[in-house]
């Protein structure tokens, strides 16, 4: 249990790590890394804090404390996909709105040109 | 009236098809919606005398259609017919698919290949979709269609505007239907000739006629339950917005 809980203080660490990199260096819009920042702080918070981790262990009826890790863990991260859908989908929108603006506005350019040749 | 063909990779059947629709439907402009093709749609469709909207990139079917309604709804356009840039719709159908519209008032005829007695062939798992969305549709748009997914359709200048601003992405033509509905417009079938490919293959294989069904089932429900909300705010406060009164 205390080496899994190594494992998971390194892998959160890393993670958190990672996200601040790639904030600092403009690879993550600052409002996309909260989330990662939110998930690696909690996993970290429970793999330090074992008392914390046999509470939510015991208040959520869960077998074991290696168990209750993975699946917080797992929640955290599938929400941010599904958050993550939700922003490509409305990306998806707009990028098509705007390529079929763009193309439009070209027509538009090439017929006016072709006006006044 | 504006024809429109929507095109991707249809280098060795546009030119034709854009030719077939000058000579039975003298007169009307052609305007091919290229879909960055990577082959050579677009001088094919220009060498045949059409007008050609390139798109940027990839959009899909449906963001390629949707892109020629709104160009045709920003020229003043009254009328558009879409066929496919296939040659699988004969282009001699055209005007009567046109007349239709015109006559009927309704919103959208659409070029059905099931009415009438042409049964035209289609693969198996085709048509048992086609049959499936048949039996789905019937409720929700209250009347029977016979061709939910042909890309041979109609529109009068009230559904151009709706589509302008609202069309489905992929697989576009069942849920058009749904959004049309959703408007309380109407649409008339007129029976039409199907052949086989020019050139090519279907871009909807077997393997990608379930994903087909999930999809385009999802898509359905998802506008029925816009139209539910619609409807229920629309008994509350009624006449609210601008287009709420253009049903017909
Ligand atoms: N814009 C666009 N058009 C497509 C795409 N795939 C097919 N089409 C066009 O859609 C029309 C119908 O396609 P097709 O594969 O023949 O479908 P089917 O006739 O329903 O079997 C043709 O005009 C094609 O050029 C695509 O990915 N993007
Ligand atoms: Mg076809």
């Amino acid at each position: 249990m205390d080496r899994l809980l190594n494992v998971t203080t390194v892998l959160s660490v890393v993670l958190l790590v990672m996200v601040l990199i790639s904030v600092r260096r403009a690879h993550i819009r600052v409002e996309y890394s909260v989330s990662w920042l939110l998930a690696s702080v909690v996993m970290l918070v429970l793999s330090r804090t074992r008392p914390l981790l046999d509470a939510v262990t015991r208040l959520t009826g869960i077998p074991d404390s290696p168990l209750t890790l993975f699946l917080l863990t797992g929640s955290v991260f599938l929400i941010m996909f599904f958050r993550f859908s939700i922003i490509m989908s409305h990306l998806r929108d707009d990028n098509i709105a705007l390529a079929q603006r763009v193309a439009i506005l070209e027509y538009h350019i090439h017929s006016l040109r072709n006006h006044e040749a | 009236m504006l024809v429109i063909v929507p095109a991707f990779n249809e280098e060795a059947a546009i030119g034709e098809v854009v030719r077939s629709i000058h000579e039975h439907v003298a007169g009307a402009p052609v305007l091919v919606i290229d879909d960055c093709s990577s082959d050579g749609t677009i001088p094919a469709a220009r060498g045949a005398g059409a007008d050609v909207l390139p798109l940027p990139h990839h959009l899909g079917l449906g963001g390629c259609v949707q892109a020629g309604y709104k160009l045709a709804y920003e020229l003043g356009f009254d009328y558009v017919i879409r066929v496919d840039g296939d040659g699988q719709h004969d282009a001699r159908d055209i005007p009567r698919v046109f007349e239709r519209l015109k006559t009927s008032g309704a919103e959208m005829a659409i070029g059905s290949r099931f009415v009438g007695e042409n049964g035209s062939r289609t693969g198996v798992v085709r048509s048992l979709g086609i049959r499936f969305f048949r039996l789905v549709l019937r409720p929700i748009l209250g009347k029977p269609v016979h061709d939910p997914t042909s890309g041979f359709v109609g529109l009068n200048r009230r559904a151009l505007a709706v589509f302008s601003r609202s069309f489905p992405l992929e697989y576009p033509e069942i849920e058009a239907l749904v959004v049309l509905q959703r408007k309380r417009f109407r649409f008339e079938e007129v029976p039409c000739k199907m052949r086989p490919r020019l050139a090519g293959r279907s871009s909807i294989t077997a393997i990608k006629s379930l994903y087909y069904i999930v999809h385009v089932l999802l898509g359905v429900f998802v506008n029925v339950l816009k139209y539910e909300r619609r409807w229920h705010r629309g008994r509350e406060n009624p006449g609210r917005g601008p287009h709420s009164g253009a049903g017909g």
